[in-house]
């Protein structure tokens, strides 16, 4: 068996995978963030019973690993009528436990807005919702990038987790190659650059963004 | 001059957070046009009792009467159409520091009083220029002096039309030399017949504009009158000698 064949075997595998891996992030991503938004905004602002609920979402979905969660997404729903496919059990577990994430930062940066700001808004005359979205939030926002960056940033590299429930991603597919050769050092060298590509690709985009919403002297 | 029914009248406004009681049933009124000017030490209530006069501060009891009319302030709407009719400057000018100078003016115009665009920056650019800042209109508040943040403030509380201005020490948290920039603009005010209710250190202004004179402590009012009835060399008042303690400070003289 020639090295040629191998590489573009390998390549030809990886390049799909790595097609999967970006199925399966773009959604979790942006499930992250909207769940993330809306739990840390009920979690920093909710009333009390609700807050409790924020809190207990971000707690059981920090606490545990997130493997089990794809466990019990994928080989415990079943027991209770609810079946998943590979694709819909990871993009849902990594959804949630991204937005857990997520909502943390959200939740931090909401409540380090000054109270000085609610003021002037209210004396102004702002509603309480008009103050939260046209000043508390966009203030909060610039705040919580870097955190929120972060997160994606974890998240492209968990996405790995998605062959455990059977997946075939960049590493599932990787791995695959690398069983059938029985070359694992140079595979798995090989993903890691894939994965950061990724990253950097996610990165350039992240600061594109911070660049864009800078505000002098602030966050 | 006409005696007129007051523009504001508060009564009997008491406030306690927790165990500490802040204002101990304050009583005031206010006619078009006139200037109060609110003195006294640290901790007295002064800041506290210009925040429950537009209720960014709920107050436990009393009453508020807006022109002629009590206002009903666990109503919201009322709340809000009252709060906008109250303008406010604080010490920390609270700009939303997200904004250009120009663009918090703006923002308060479109989405509380529901202006359209073009209207509405017509409107701010001719309040920053008149406190002197159209050149500044695109600067943020991280790029403007105190003194430039707090013209800012004035600007885009007076863009909203109220009816009675409170100013929550407007100079204390500006460097000496920023002070008078300040002050002119508040002069002006003045000149123009804005009603205004004032807590300030500030000697120059608590002599020149006061119609009258609020002397609090201890969440009462204990002492009210003219600048020359509390104020004259004879006199044996609480302001006079707070005043006196104040122009060993800066220099000045009453």
């Amino acid at each position: 068996m020639g090295d040629t064949a191998f590489l573009q075997e390998l390549l030809t595998a990886l390049n799909r995978g790595l097609g999967m891996s970006i199925l399966l992030i773009i959604p979790s991503a942006l499930g992250g963030i909207i769940i993330g938004i809306t739990a840390g905004s009920v979690r920093a602002f909710g009333s009390r019973s609700m807050v409790r609920i924020g809190d207990g979402y971000a707690a059981l979905f920090r606490g545990t690993p997130l493997v089990v969660q794809l466990f019990v997404l994928y080989f415990g729903l079943p027991n209770i009528g609810i079946y998943l496919s590979p694709y819909w059990a990871a993009v849902t577990g990594f959804m949630l436990c991204s937005g857990a994430y997520q909502s943390e930062y959200v939740r931090g940066a909401l409540v380090s807005i000054r109270r000085n700001q609610y003021l002037a808004a209210e004396a102004l005359g702002f509603t309480r919702i008009q103050t939260l979205i046209w000043v508390i939030i966009p203030q909060a926002m610039r705040r919580a990038l870097p955190g929120c960056g972060n997160e994606i940033v974890y998240l492209i590299k968990y996405s790995s987790l998605a062959y455990v429930v059977t997946f075939m991603e960049l590493t599932g597919e990787g791995k695959t190659i690398a069983t059938e050769y029985f070359r694992f050092t140079e595979v798995f060298l090989v993903i890691g650059c894939y994965y950061l590509m990724l990253v950097s690709v996610a990165k350039i985009i992240l600061r594109k963004l911070e660049q864009r919403l800078h505000v002098p002297g602030f966050g | 001059m006409t005696p007129s029914e007051p523009i504001l009248k508060v009564e009997n406004i008491t406030k306690s957070f927790g165990e500490t009681i802040i204002l101990k049933g304050v009583d005031l009124a206010i006619s078009k046009g006139a200037i109060k000017i609110l003195i006294g030490p640290s901790g007295g209530g002064k800041s506290t009792l210009l925040q429950c006069l537009n209720c960014l501060v709920t107050p436990d009891t009393g009453t508020i009467h807006f022109n002629g009319k009590v206002v009903d302030i666990h109503k919201k709407k009322e709340l809000y159409a009252f709060r906008q009719k109250m303008g406010m400057i604080f010490q920390d000018f609270n700009l939303f520091d997200h904004l250009p100078a120009l663009e918090n003016i703006v923002i308060a115009l479109r989405k509380v009083k529901g202006m359209k665009k073009s209207a509405a920056v017509k409107r701010a650019m001719l309040e920053l220029d008149q406190v002197g800042l159209a050149d500044k209109a695109h600067l943020y508040p991280a790029e403007l002096s105190g003194g430039q943040k707090q013209r800012v403030a004035i600007a885009r509380a007076l863009a909203m039309d109220p009816r009675v201005l409170l100013l929550d020490e407007p100079t204390s948290a500006l460097d000496p030399e920023l002070v008078g920039e300040v002050v002119a603009v508040i002069r002006a005010l003045a000149q123009k017949g804005m009603t205004m209710i004032l807590a300030t250190h500030q000697i120059s202004l608590i002599r020149n504009l006061a119609d009258e004179i609020l002397f609090m402590k201890d969440g009462v009012i204990v002492e009210q009158g003219t600048p020359d009835e509390l104020l004259g060399a004879e006199c044996m008042s609480f302001s006079q000698g707070f005043c006196d303690r104040l122009n060993e400070l800066t220099g000045e003289d009453v």
